[in-house]
């Protein structure tokens, strides 16, 4: 068992989410940075799509009463576990009593903290993630509260001794925005030619904010207006997350994790999958830019994610091999 | 008569998006769209097909197959399949029109120029067809309103309607399956539950299904 010490309510129990349901109105969810939760179960020995926790209000404390194993992955932050300061992307024993500490990112945005085992919890529509708006899997279908208790389920794991650690390339020399913009390659979307030549220009030529309004179901950005050539008026269709539209205004939304299934926006491009966790770490007043890419570009780029993940499976299994439960 | 060609582009690395529509919404074309939305889930690579209005989302797995065939074995889909391939089924809503969860039915009434009870007698008398499910968890996209009934939707959505609502989106009807912000006018209330999450299956409607709404109720 777990109980939640500190946390707000946009901190949740996610896992990889429940693709496969759009055609009933279920957004696809799941974690925003989908690969720092993967590896964080990954290093546990966990499936992949086991459920842990998305930390993205900090400070976020929990408490366990029995020993178990925890990994932390996401952005960089100050974390320590018993008092003993923990690196980020770490792995790490957690005995009974003992408290996790998960203070605000030095760089990123959200955190992750996987358990060995995972979180028991019902799978409800295919996944434990939780769906705030449908009011659906996780903890009741809510955001976590100071009081709640999870339960884990029983898993052996056997770390070396002080735990260990993961160094993923493509996040090193990861910016959060602040000091420079982030980069986000995009694929032009359905109305992309129905834009004026001066707002296809902006699009890609120009930076953009992460407004306050950011939150997973979608982030509204600030900068230049773009504008159509004519009105349109479209009917409403399927979106994906990563979709970004142009309402009205003129300021883009960039649909993500918990959007709606469908929209009626016009849409000038849509960011790649492999670089959606790029978007989950970037905080709000992060600076991004767009880079248009080839479909080849874009499908190598996913490529080298799940290589990546394979890559990390087969290392972890060669160090455990070499270890002996204690 | 075949079809005219769709439009289809881009949604990502992952997904394209077949347009179909040729201005306003066509029943025919709808018809179409569901056809091609069971047999694309048997092409190779294909995850999740999603039926917008006049419209299609095809979701596949760009390491299993590409964009490119994708995009030519929905276009052979489209001007090939038979359209006429989904039985849908037919459901009786009980509307409880008016009152504190009908807050939109007199200025409904007055926008279309006709006594309420004659407004509400139009709503029910209609069948109605779920075009596509979406936006939230088993949201019904109803076509065949009356078309003296249509109501632009408000300039401002609401943050919350209720789960329950009956309401109309401009040439549109549908009904809330949970409390959520909409900018659909609200002119009647249901008991009948469209999404229940845990249950085995968890949305009521399906595209294709048809809808009459009873009077159950009416206050002014």
């Amino acid at each position: 068992m777990i109980e939640i010490l500190t946390t707000g309510l946009p901190n949740t129990v996610q896992d990889l989410g429940r693709p496969g349901h759009l055609a009933l109105g279920v957004s696809h969810g799941g974690a925003m940075d989908r690969q720092a939760l993967a590896i964080a179960n990954l290093m546990l020995g966990n499936d992949p799509r086991a459920a842990g926790i998305e930390v993205a209000l900090y400070p976020f404390r929990l408490r366990v009463d029995r020993d178990t194993a925890v990994a932390i992955t996401g952005a960089d932050c100050a974390v320590s576990v018993g008092g003993r300061p923990c690196p980020p992307w770490w792995a790490t024993t957690i005995y009974a009593g003992e408290t996790l500490l998960v203070e605000a990112p030095r760089v990123g945005a959200r955190s992750y903290i996987a358990f060995a085992g995972g979180l028991d919890l019902p799978v409800v529509i295919g996944s434990r993630a939780t769906d705030v708006k449908g009011g659906f899997g996780g903890l009741a279908g809510r955001g976590l509260s100071r009081g709640d208790r999870l339960a884990l389920n029983s898993a052996e794991c056997t770390l070396p001794a002080g735990g260990f650690g993961a160094a993923l390339e493509e996040r090193r020399g990861t910016t959060d925005g602040l000091a420079a913009a982030v980069d986000l390659r995009v694929l032009p979307a359905a109305e992309f030619d129905a834009f004026t030549s001066q707002a296809q220009a902006a699009f890609t030529g120009s930076e953009w904010s992460i407004t306050n309004d950011a939150n997973r179901m979608g982030y509204r950005l600030f900068g230049e207006t773009l504008s159509l050539v004519s009105p349109l008026e479209l009917l409403s269709h399927g979106i994906v997350p990563g979709t970004i539209q142009v309402p009205p205004s003129g300021q883009p939304i960039i649909q993500l994790a918990d959007a709606n299934t469908c929209g009626g926006y016009p849409k000038i491009a849509t960011v790649i999958e492999a670089d959606l966790w790029r978007l989950a770490q970037a905080p709000v007043g992060a600076r991004l830019r767009f880079l248009p890419v080839s479909t080849q570009t874009s499908t190598e780029a996913l490529r080298t994610i799940l290589k990546r993940r394979h890559d990390f499976v087969a290392a972890r299994n060669l160090m455990a091999g070499r270890l002996r439960p204690a | 008569m075949a079809a005219k060609a769709p439009r289809i582009s881009l949604a990502g690395s992952c997904a394209l998006l077949l347009d179909g529509a040729q201005g306003t919404f066509s029943d025919a074309t709808q018809e179409l769209v569901w056809a091609v939305a069971n047999a694309a889930l048997t092409l190779e690579g294909v995850r999740e097909a999603v039926p917008g209005m006049n419209n299609l989302l095809v979701l596949f797995d760009p390491l299993a197959t590409d964009a490119h065939r994708i995009s030519e074995q929905l276009k052979s889909l489209w001007a090939g399949v038979d359209a006429h391939t989904v039985a849908g089924t037919h459901h009786t809503i009980p509307v409880s029109y008016g009152g504190a969860r009908g807050e939109d039915l007199a200025g409904w009434a007055a926008h279309c120029g006709m006594s309420v009870d004659e407004t509400v007698r139009r709503h029910a008398a209609a069948t109605y067809t779920v075009a596509a499910i979406g936006a939230m968890p088993g949201f019904p996209y109803l076509s065949g309103l009356d078309p003296r009934l249509a109501w632009a939707r408000r300039g401002t959505p609401r943050l919350k309607v209720a789960e329950g609502a009956v309401i109309i989106g401009g040439a549109q009807a549908g009904i809330m399956p949970m409390t959520a912000p909409s900018g659909w006018h609200i002119i009647g209330h249901t008991d009948v539950k469209l999404f229940k999450a845990e249950a085995e299956l968890p949305v009521l409607l399906g595209p294709g299904d048809k809808i009459r709404f009873t009077i159950a109720g009416m206050e002014a």
